[in-house]
């Protein structure tokens, strides 16, 4: 078995073209303010003409094992959830903003409301059996979610069978977001 | 070697972050500026008082706990403006969280206000005393019963609330600097020596503020000669910070960036290196050496360089992220 | 009497040890803590299913709906082209539904057309006018004065009202201006167009080659969806583009070709694939003819030849040709979308269609498939009794023999006074396409404008288009209408519904409404015999014995697979006079025209002159998109891409405003510039559907440039009369404001 879930998000940059459905999926699905996004894609251009290489990655909170943020925070309104998620309690949350301070992501922001926001894995999707909306919408099936602790998973296999990175490893968080490379 | 061409484009755009961090504004380098003052004049105040617990000498030096309260009022004014959601600013009382350095922070300030109080009631002359017990509000029966009260208990405490004004003045210098550095995402921020940094700056603003007054001259010997132990180490302490960048590798060289050739670099080196902490060291030593009349000069440049050194901070931290790397 | 000392302590401790056991190390506080997982109840009381028309693709979505306002647009698991996954548009329709510049009100021209001066009417006063003086222009001048643009499947009830009135002169951008030359091609050498959707099996190919065609940034749902299938299971691309587009990031072999010269590099595999005996002989023997003629012809065109036209390495040519063999015949050339790229695009057209023929891939997996349709019999109206007359949109003695749609561009010139014509154009009527950008030669689409009798527009939006309308018709957005049942050939037969998911907006009307009302007033209603859309998709759907009950709840309905290739069983026939694969097109050659794909040399640009292409973005539909400020989140204006060490000789900066002045002198608006190593120094891009100047589209007004205020010429497909639009050369300079 399994032991205590370890909630994980594996990008498979081959497959994805950088279209953004998973962008607007996001603000539609989490009724997120114009001019704000939980998540983006980042494209990445390498060499000189001709010889060139590209790699597009759909970024968010990467929802860290050991996160900065939670560290951080005086309330306790960053703290973990099911499967490590990283959420913040917006009743909590003073938006003394320390926590977009300490995240090497830069995944956060202030909400027009006060609090501040990031990317929640879709916790209130998860909890009801559903994907992320992100993942579900993604045209190319870019996007895995799951359990990595469990074997029998899609994230834990696909780790388990391809070439996989994280964003700024040196950061030293532990982050649960891998790119397929 | 050869650099390689990379070209990035992201689809973030979002208020505060891109296209470079700026989510602290002047209220957190104000607020640390009055926070290090304070901590510096209850370092000095106590540091004054604790070689023998009579009470201090020079008037400013009696008044100088009650002013110091007002500044970090003003201080803590300003972190409250500068958060987003402001009516949630109690929560910051309803729990403490050990490896948060601003839940720390939190509690030191509402620690500092009755401590300092009892500090500045035990300090305060007789003369001065007979002076507030003479003021029309203290007329009332139970209002002057509970001042007397109130300055029997802090005579009574003094001691315990010196060690306490010394203690609670080092973690309340050396916190805001730990806060950041704690936040290693920024990579200008990134270096343990913030801590004592702020600290020793805090003492030196501390001391500087108090030479603005006029002060009995064997405390403001004492004073002055605090001050300069301080700018010393505190430009020690600077001159570490650049050689961590220098050798700090890829990060290291964006971290310091800014004020080694960029848009910061003018303060840095006139407002605060030169202006705040050589020029005044130099009065200060002619002062001690040549028994010169002190003037205001000194102390007002260290204040404007104090500030000024916060402000190139946490600007610099924000403007230096991880991303920057390639 | 103060408290002791020992007391202070003894009261600190106390007080610092309750605090310490309150908080603990935790920060959840006596039941203070509210939930912490906000939902932001995005899912509504109530989901519809409907099919999207963001673009032309028309996957089916759900549209979450929540207090009569939708709050999201998720996929129709059910739904074949989307299988429950979305593009980006088609999350977008929230912006169109709610784009504070929609057209609310019929309106009425007060001032001289062009000026943009409108009055707001009742509907029944504006149908009574355009009724009124349509009708004028047919008894004055005939049914074939009259002329309909249209775009989108809505656009189906005006096309029947035209038919009925006696015209047979509608057209769309999307023949002559975009995919025309591909189906052609196809239909010449296998009888069969390419269609929409393309009948591309990708999902299953090992090699699939893109010849300027750029999935990923062009995100037509399916396609992109069976893109990533193909990586995933191994598949490798070969990606002929001057542009590192998306699909070049991701290709085996990225070939940065001269711009214009891509017949030559066809030629050159087809004459590697010969050379070295690498085509399917079995298959050709049995399903094609021609192929004599065609290896004499591939004979000169040897990779050293198309090395000098298309600047490829030799070696490339070579290696890509039997990779690109290797693999058939699971291996598929992409017929590409828009083809309207130089004059000479059926020839190109036809190269590719010749070269899949020799990959023997055609009705076979990895290749193409024979679509299927879903069986529904036709709508039960009166048939037309008038004959059309043939639509004038061929120059006066020119003759496009293998045009299978009516040209939009040359309607537009029927229409012109200055172009001599049998039956001149006297009114328009235009449905959901902005022809000031969708057409090339923006001055002479002008021209036409201001001297036609009557025109009326039909549209969403006030697009440019609808500034130079007699009469403007605000029309529902698709989420708020029912559209015709779609039953288009796909891998698997389906039937789909469009149906509201919200009421009107302010006055909008759907087409079908507005179409009947005309045709009441212009004494055709029997054409549109019922009370309302839902009783005739009623009868019809019972008619075809299909529950509408059970449509309506899934969006659509899934009909039994069939065969759709040989290796499924299926026997393959050609609709070619020769019942085969034409690799040699002797219909051509009767028309004068090269029976085998023939390479013309493109024009070469002056001393820093530039080609400029343009193509797509992920998450805009061209000009249709463009003030969806949902959409514009993510991409708000296009740039301009130019070689980066080009733009540093020009003295220009990554990021800084520019201005193009092209051949003929005419000068862009401003654009930002993108100084790229992604583009081959030769030749610009920059994606299409910018720089609008209806001041009433609020949000796009004025934001990037439009490249059509740059296609002021064109090269003329001599087949099938396309539009070449990729003949444009254009000078870059700093932007003086």
């Amino acid at each position: 078995m399994s032991g205590t879930p370890r909630y994980t998000m594996v990008v498979d940059t081959k497959k994805c073209v950088g279209c953004k459905a998973c962008v607007l999926a996001c603000k539609a699905e989490n009724a997120i303010p114009d001019g704000y996004c939980r998540s983006w894609i980042v494209e990445e251009i390498r060499g000189e003409f001709p010889l060139l290489s590209a790699e597009l990655r759909s970024e968010r909170c990467n929802h860290c094992t050991d996160a900065p943020c939670v560290a951080a925070c005086p309330t306790g309104a960053s703290h973990y959830s099911d499967g490590g998620t990283v959420i913040v309690t917006r009743d909590k949350c003073t938006g003394c903003k320390a926590c977009i301070a300490s995240c090497p992501y830069d995944a956060r922001f202030v909400h027009p409301e006060g609090f501040v926001e990031k990317c929640t894995f879709c916790l209130h999707r998860v909890r009801r059996g559903e994907q992320p909306a992100c993942v579900e919408i993604c045209p190319t099936q870019s996007l895995h979610f799951g359990d990595v602790n469990d074997r029998e998973s899609e994230v834990a296999q696909l780790l388990a069978a391809r070439a996989s990175k994280v964003l700024h490893e040196e950061a030293g968080t532990n982050p649960n977001l891998y790119f397929l490379v | 070697m050869r650099q390689e061409t990379l070209e990035i484009v992201t689809t973030r755009a979002n208020p505060l972050i891109d296209p470079a961090l700026h989510v602290w504004g002047w209220e957190i380098p104000l607020y640390l500026f009055l926070g290090g003052v304070v901590a510096g004049l209850m370092v000095v105040l106590a540091g004054l008082s604790l070689k023998s617990t009579d009470r201090p000498k020079s008037k400013a030096v009696q008044l100088a706990p009650f002013l110091s309260l007002v500044l970090l009022s003003v201080g803590m004014g300003a972190l409250f403006l500068d958060l987003s959601n402001k009516l949630n600013v109690y929560r910051f009382y309803l729990a403490f969280n050990p490896t948060s350095p601003m839940s720390w922070g939190s509690w030191i300030l509402v620690l500092v206000y009755p401590v300092v109080l009892v500090t500045g009631l035990s300090s305060l002359s007789d003369e001065l005393r007979a002076n507030l017990m003479a003021r029309g509000f203290m007329q009332k029966p139970s209002v002057a019963k509970l001042m007397r009260q109130a300055f029997s208990f802090a005579d009574g405490a003094r001691r315990p609330a010196l060690w306490a004004t010394l203690g609670l003045g080092i973690g309340l210098g050396a916190y805001t600097g730990l806060l950041l550095g704690t936040l290693t995402a920024r990579l200008a921020w990134n270096a343990a020596i913030l801590g004592p940094l702020f600290l020793t700056s805090g003492v030196s603003t501390g001391a500087a503020l108090l030479l603005l007054f006029k002060l009995d001259e064997a405390e403001e010997k004492t004073i002055v000669r605090w001050d300069i132990v301080a700018i010393v180490v505190e430009l020690a302490l600077l001159g570490l910070m650049l050689i961590d960048f220098g050798v700090g590798g890829a990060a290291g060289e964006l971290a310091g960036a800014s004020i080694l050739g960029g848009s910061w670099t003018p303060w840095f080196w006139s407002v605060v290196v030169i202006g705040g902490l050589l020029v005044p060291l130099g009065l200060n030593l002619i002062e001690v050496n040549k028994h010169v009349r002190a003037t205001l000069f000194s102390p007002a440049l260290i204040l404007l360089g104090g500030l000024t050194l916060r402000f190139v901070l946490v600007a610099i931290g924000q403007e230096s992220s991880f991303s920057m790397i390639q | 009497m103060g408290i002791s000392r020992r007391k202070f302590i003894q009261i600190s401790a106390a007080g610092g040890g309750a605090a310490a056991l309150g908080t603990g190390l935790m920060t959840n506080m006596w039941g203070l803590t509210p939930d912490e997982v906000s939902d932001p109840k995005t899912d509504g009381d109530k989901v519809v299913a409907t099919f999207c028309e963001m673009c032309f693709w028309k996957c089916g979505v759900l549209a979450h709906v929540k207090d009569g306002r939708v709050t999201k647009i998720v996929g129709n698991p059910e739904h074949p082209l989307s299988k429950g996954r979305l593009c980006p548009r088609g999350t977008g329709g929230v912006g169109l539904l709610y784009d504070p510049d929609r057209l609310q009100r019929p309106l009425v021209r007060k001032e001289a057309r062009g000026e943009q001066v409108f009055e707001e009417v009742e509907w029944d006063e504006a149908l009574d006018l355009v009724a009124t003086k349509l009708q004028g222009v047919i008894d004055q001048h005939g049914p074939e004065a009259l002329a309909l643009f249209a775009h989108g499947c809505g656009g189906s009830w005006f096309t029947h009202l035209f038919k009925a009135l006696g015209s047979a002169n509608h057209a769309g951008p999307s023949y002559a201006q975009c995919r025309g030359a591909r189906e052609s091609a196809f239909e010449l050498t296998f009888g069969a167009p390419v269609g929409s959707p393309e009948v591309t099996d990708i999902e299953n190919t090992r090699v699939l080659t893109l010849i300027g065609a750029h999935l990923g940034e062009n995100m037509h749902n399916t396609q992109v969806q069976e893109l990533a299938k193909a990586i995933e299971a191994g598949a490798e691309l070969v990606v002929v583009d001057p542009r590192f587009s998306t699909a070049a990031g991701k290709a085996k072999y990225w070939l940065p070709i001269k711009p214009g010269t891509d017949t030559a590099l066809l030629l050159a595999w087809m004459h590697v694939i010969v050379k070295e005996k690498l085509y399917d002989q079995d298959y050709l023997e049995r399903y094609a003819v021609g192929f004599e003629q065609l290896a004499a012809h591939l004979e000169d065109k040897t990779p050293e030849w198309a090395f000098v036209q298309t600047t490829i390495p030799v070696d490339t040519i070579v290696e890509t040709a039997r990779f690109i063999a290797s693999r058939r015949p699971t291996s598929l050339v992409h017929p590409g979308r828009r083809t309207s790229w130089y004059g000479d695009d059926t020839q190109r057209a036809r190269a590719v269609a010749v070269l899949n023929a020799l990959l023997g891939n055609w009705g076979r997996a990895g290749g193409f498939y024979i679509p299927t349709k879903f069986k529904i019999p036709k709508a039960d109206t009166p048939a037309y009794t008038l004959t059309p007359k043939t639509p004038p949109d061929m120059p006066k003695g020119t003759v496009y023999p293998f045009a299978g749609e009516v040209l939009a561009d040359g309607l537009r010139n029927a229409s012109l006074p200055s172009e001599p014509n049998d039956y001149p154009i006297k009114a328009w009527m235009v449905y959901g396409t902005n022809l000031n950008q969708a057409l090339p030669d923006k001055k002479r689409t002008l021209e036409a404008l201001q001297n036609l009798d009557f025109m009326v527009a039909i549209d969403v939006l006030p697009a440019e288009i609808c500034g130079w309308a007699d009469v403007v018709l605000p029309e529902n957005t698709y989420l708020e209408r029912y559209d015709d049942l779609q039953t288009p050939g796909f891998r698997t037969p389906f039937l789909s519904l469009r149906q509201p998911v919200v009421d009107s907006l302010y006055e909008s009307k759907p087409g079908w409404w507005i179409a009947q009302q005309l045709a009441e007033r212009m004494g055709v209603g029997e054409y549109f015999p019922f009370d309302d859309v839902e009783s005739y998709l009623a009868e019809r759907l019972e008619k075809a014995g299909v529950s509408f009950e059970k449509l309506k709840k899934h969006g659509v309905i899934n009909g039994k697979p069939e065969a759709i290739n040989l290796d499924e069983g299926l026997e393959l026939t050609f609709d070619t006079p020769s019942g085969k694969i034409e690799l040699f097109s002797q219909r051509m050659a009767d028309a004068g025209l090269p029976p085998l794909p023939t390479f013309t040399a493109p024009d070469e640009p002056g001393p820093n002159e530039f080609r400029l292409l343009f193509g797509r973005t992920p998450t805009h539909t061209f000009g249709r998109t463009t003030n969806n400020r949902f959409l514009s989140e993510i991409y708000d204006e296009n740039v301009l891409w130019l070689n980066a060490k080009v733009a540093k000789e020009l003295g220009l900066e990554n990021g800084e405003q520019v201005v193009m002045t092209n051949q003929d002198g005419v000068v862009s608006l401003p654009i930002k510039l993108k100084a790229t190593q992604r583009i081959r120094h030769d030749c610009a891009f920059m994606v299409h559907g910018y720089g609008h100047t209806a001041p009433k589209l609020a949000f796009a007004f004025e934001r990037g440039s439009c490249d059509t205020d740059m296609v002021t010429k064109t090269k003329i497909d001599p087949a099938m009369g396309g539009t070449g639009l990729n003949v444009n050369f254009v000078r870059v300079e700093r932007w003086q404001a």
